[in-house]
């Protein structure tokens, strides 16, 4: 009696196990899948911008002259950004770990954390209204004072939509990955390796310089790379704060157009050739994307076994 | 309390050479007193005049700490004014953003009509009326509201099951496999796939699939859930990992079944960490703007239907509001229409936080019985 029972609810749980273990082992493949079906959905529908006659276009010179500055001009934004946020990021969150009191922390965590949790076409919007209306007067004081640097150089544009702009505002977009990646290594810093710098009289800065600094730099690259990632990818913020036009040096002068923007503020409108073309700058984007998250998570994967940023 | 008594206390040899406590408060208001002399020259306003006297108060502590205590003790205290500046500095576009859109939504959003009517028929003759007489703004943001919640109502329904079953491989099955590296390693690889590259995926999918040009809401939903399953993935993994080998051990030892185990202890262990996971994960696409842009197209009436036609969203009815107004030559009610929409948009993103949260805390598994 007993072994039949057994035997009977063996053959139901085995099926129940298979089918449940297949289900789950075809769900992670088709993550798989979906990723390659990304590359290779967008490289069957670029293909027909690298076999087309470079008068058909844009610009009329082929697609390298087309993509080059629009590429030049993402790796532009995300520079300024990346400028921007690293320093403030670092410095935030430093304060969250080792400078605010611990009751404050975490509360402080989740205030920086609001920021990401602000959908990107707000920031676009506000950096549109408020963010460039404020940044006129800024922007005409350092085409006077500065304009001898190449890019400072003057007239300012009225409006303020210029790349710096954009710049700022992918800034405030990455500052929250930035911080929450660093936060997370600084609170993981030896608490021994730091009781025992203060112990010997070094003062706080200097803790954190010799103890916490050295230990967390692995995971701040990683941190910066992908915010560098995030600010590569980010349309809405600069196709509502740019107004775009060709490769310019000047950063207060409206001019210069990054990749997903190009995409965004073009593929409504888009048909024919044209849609190709778009869609094989999204191609370039993405490898571009593609490479920079590849290195950001192999470096954090090799120091995986003493920080906590994965 | 005598003078002579205070006088060899500040000599006392463990005190000397330090500065009294009360040097950052004079150092503060002195700076605050001299930025208000140096703004009134060249002109004041309230936010020059906080920025300068931190930046005064921090250079005059640490030249005093650097004259009195030394350079040690001085670049300790640059640091700190460094790292509490650069705090500060963060939490300005913070509140500048949520002042914004709280000072420019608010009259938006309490127009009658906003939350109930589409955009259908609201042209810009209609504008340019409500201009002209001061009579309320027309039309609403009722179908962009619908669209966004069917679309990322959609992109749940197909996430969740494929991330959840994956992180159930990652953590119960695949534990070490060749595999199952790959599929971290490629999970994480895909959180950073830029937003417009997932609309273009889908665009480029349906394009072949079904016809060039198919702007659908289900073809947005496929471009949200590229997205959204590494976002769940990445949270169900954390939250399975932590659920103790006891409870599995325990099942097995009474003869239960592995997917039985998986299903009935490992899974109810941890939904309260999954459901606020997938509640982010929502929140987190249903902002996102660029792959709607190019995958659903944009409507002004209401559409219900993912499968067929245009389908409108909040963030692209934000966008086309701002960029392309009703009416060119009154662009006031767009954006008052724009922000209304954005700050409803963020509510609605805060609201789902919220309820991550609260997920997390009811459903947790009820300790010390």
């Amino acid at each position: 009696m007993s072994t039949n029972s057994l035997r009977s609810t063996t053959g139901m749980g085995r099926t129940g196990d298979k089918v449940f273990s297949g289900a789950a082992m075809a769900a992670g493949i088709l993550i798989l899948v979906v990723l390659f079906s990304v590359a290779i959905f967008l490289l069957v529908q670029a293909l027909p911008t690298f076999s087309a006659k470079p008068a058909d276009l844009t610009g009329g010179e082929g697609f390298f002259s087309y993509i080059f500055p629009i590429v030049i001009g993402t790796l532009i934004a995300a520079a300024i950004a990346l400028i921007i946020a690293t320093p403030i990021g670092i410095g935030v969150a430093l304060f969250i770990s080792h400078y605010a009191p611990r009751r404050l922390a975490q509360g402080l965590g989740y205030v920086v954390d609001l920021l990401a949790a602000i959908p990107s076409v707000v920031y676009g919007a506000w950096g549109a209204s408020f963010l460039a209306s404020n940044l006129k007067e800024p922007y005409a004081w350092l085409a006077e004072n500065l304009g001898w640097i190449p890019i400072f150089a003057g007239p300012a544009s009225g409006t303020a939509k210029t790349m710096l702009t954009a710049g700022i505002v992918l800034a405030v977009m990455v500052l929250p990955i930035i911080t929450s990646l660093t936060r997370e290594i600084f609170l993981q810093a030896p608490k021994l390796h730091e009781e025992a710098a203060l112990a010997l009289g070094a003062t706080r800065w200097e803790m954190i310089k010799m103890a916490v600094l050295p230990f967390a730099r692995p995971g701040i690259i990683s941190a910066v790379m992908l915010g560098l990632g995030r600010a590569l990818g980010e349309t809405m913020a600069v196709a509502l704060v740019l107004s775009s036009g060709p490769l310019i040096a000047s950063l207060i002068q409206s001019g210069n157009q990054t990749v997903a923007a190009e995409i965004a503020l073009n593929f409504p409108e888009a048909f024919g050739l044209r849609l190709n073309e778009l869609i094989a700058a999204g191609l370039v984007l993405f490898l571009i994307t593609l490479a920079v998250n590849m290195v950001a998570r192999w470096i954090i994967s090799r120091h995986k076994e003493f920080s906590g940023a994965n | 309390m005598s003078l002579a008594t205070m006088t060899p206390r500040k000599r006392s040899a463990l005190t000397r050479g330090q500065l009294p406590k009360y040097t950052p408060y004079a150092i503060a208001g002195a700076a605050i007193i001299l930025a208000a002399a140096l703004m009134s020259v060249i002109g004041f306003n309230a936010f020059g005049w906080g920025v300068l006297s931190a930046v005064l108060f921090a250079a005059g502590w640490v030249a005093t700490t650097a004259a009195v205590e030394g350079s040690r003790k001085a670049k300790d205290r640059l640091a700190t004014s460094l790292v509490v500046g650069s705090f500060l500095v963060a939490l300005l576009p913070l509140v500048s953003v949520i002042w914004t859109v709280l000072a420019n939504g608010i009259p938006g959003l309490l127009q009658p009509g906003f939350l109930g009517t589409s955009m259908k028929g609201v042209t810009g003759v209609q504008d340019n009326a409500s201009v002209a007489n001061g009579t309320p703004v027309l039309g609403g943001a009722y179908h962009a509201l619908m669209g966004s919640v069917l679309i990322t109502l959609w992109a749940t329904l197909i996430s969740v099951p494929i991330g959840l079953l994956t992180s159930i491989y990652l953590v119960e099955y695949g534990q070490g496999s060749r595999l199952a590296k790959a599929i971290t390693f490629f999970v994480d690889v895909m959180t950073g796939i830029p937003s417009i590259v997932a609309g273009l995926f889908a665009a480029a999918f349906f394009g072949l699939v079904i016809a060039p040009g198919t702007k659908t809401g289900i073809v947005a939903a496929v471009a949200l859930s590229v997205l959204m399953i590494p976002v769940v993935v990445r949270s169900s993994e954390e939250m399975l990992k932590i659920v103790p080998n006891e409870l599995r051990e325990a099942a097995y030892a009474l003869g239960v079944r592995k997917w039985r185990t998986i299903v009935k202890v490992v899974i109810p262990t941890a939904i309260s960490g999954i459901a606020s996971g997938v509640t982010l994960a929502i929140a987190r696409v249903i902002g996102e703007t660029a792959p709607l842009l190019v995958t659903a197209g944009f409507a002004t009436s209401i559409n219900l239907n993912v499968f067929s036609g245009w389908m409108a969203s909040l963030p692209t009815y934000i966008y086309t509001q701002i960029m392309s107004p009703t009416s060119p030559s009154n662009p006031g009610p767009s954006d008052q229409r724009a922000w209304a929409a954005a700050l409803l948009l963020i509510l609605l993103v805060m609201a789902l936080n919220l309820i991550a949260r609260l997920v997390a805390r009811i459903f947790s598994p009820k300790t010390g019985r």
